[in-house]
């Protein structure tokens, strides 16, 4: 599958909604089961408000959908958005295997200017 | 493969990768102190990075900068904030405009280079720590060019040298 790119504002909409411990629990649960806000609600000791607004920034971050379902709406994850998210770190992290790799190679490379 | 594991954090941004080379501790810290060194391994090959200052010393300035396959540069610094011959290096890392002057505009990153003597030599732990998402961004477009493939390639050579 092709993985879109994300733009920066999307980037930081999507960190800054994942910094919040509630609002990855929710993700992670709507990842498997959609739930409905209300149910949702349940399973935090906040208000029906506070819960609504966690799930209010997830979906300006793409992470969560919404989708009418008779007369609830259920919150559901979005796969696409989550693995764009963890692509970047992993794009970091092949930085600096790269960087490792030549070290290693400069390591084990006889030393310039010295004695033979 | 040196490279023992990697730990990415998405709520801290930070990356660790802790790495394990045949080689005592004071030779590794070599090839982060000495320019010569250091510029043959921190930019890929098709962009070579080039130390014009490296002052390894606590509140001292290193200036490098990157060169594209076009000829097109991309400017950096280092300020080292801490210093521990041959255990610690800790340095801030940041872009710079086109005279080499740090560009206040752009956050910054912080780099934490740990050696640790081990019966084989050393293991080094590096953890990059990211103030936001748009400068791991920005890192990623600096460090992910066409070159990557190939340094990629070297890795898999190295290897099958054993």
């Amino acid at each position: 599958m092709v993985v879109r790119q994300l733009d920066q504002d999307e980037v930081d909409r999507l960190f800054t909604a994942l910094a919040d411990r509630t609002r990855r629990d929710i993700v992670a649960r709507v990842l498997t089961h959609e739930a409905s806000v209300s149910v949702l609600a349940e399973r935090y000791a906040m208000s029906f408000a506070a819960v609504q607004k966690h799930v209010a920034v997830l979906e300006r971050a793409g992470l969560v959908r919404k989708k009418q379902h008779g007369r609830e709406r259920l919150v559901r994850g979005d796969v696409d958005t989550i693995r764009a998210a963890a692509r970047l770190l992993d794009q970091y992290e092949e930085i600096w295997r790269a960087r490792i790799g030549r070290l290693e190679d400069l390591l084990t490379a006889p030393e310039e200017g010295d004695s033979p | 493969m040196s490279i023992v594991s990697t730990t990415k954090d998405p709520e801290a941004l930070t990356l660790t990768i802790v790495a394990e080379f045949a080689a005592p501790p004071a030779r590794v810290w070599q090839v982060w102190s000495d320019p010569r060194q250091l510029e043959r391994w921190w930019g890929p090959p098709t962009w070579p990075a080039t130390f014009e200052q490296h002052d390894v010393v606590v509140g001292g300035a290193s200036h490098y900068y990157m060169t594209g396959p076009e000829g097109e540069k991309a400017r950096g610094w280092w300020r080292f904030l801490a210093l521990d011959e041959p255990r610690l290096l800790e340095f801030e890392d940041g872009f710079a405009d086109e005279s080499g002057e740090p560009n206040p505009a752009m956050p910054t990153t912080r780099g934490r280079v740990e050696l640790e003597e081990t019966a084989a030599g050393t293991r080094m732990t590096v953890t990059s720590s990211f103030g936001t998402v748009e400068q791991m961004e920005q890192l990623v477009e600096m460090g992910m060019v066409e070159g990557m493939t190939l340094a990629m390639g070297q890795i898999d050579q190295l290897l099958a040298e054993g």
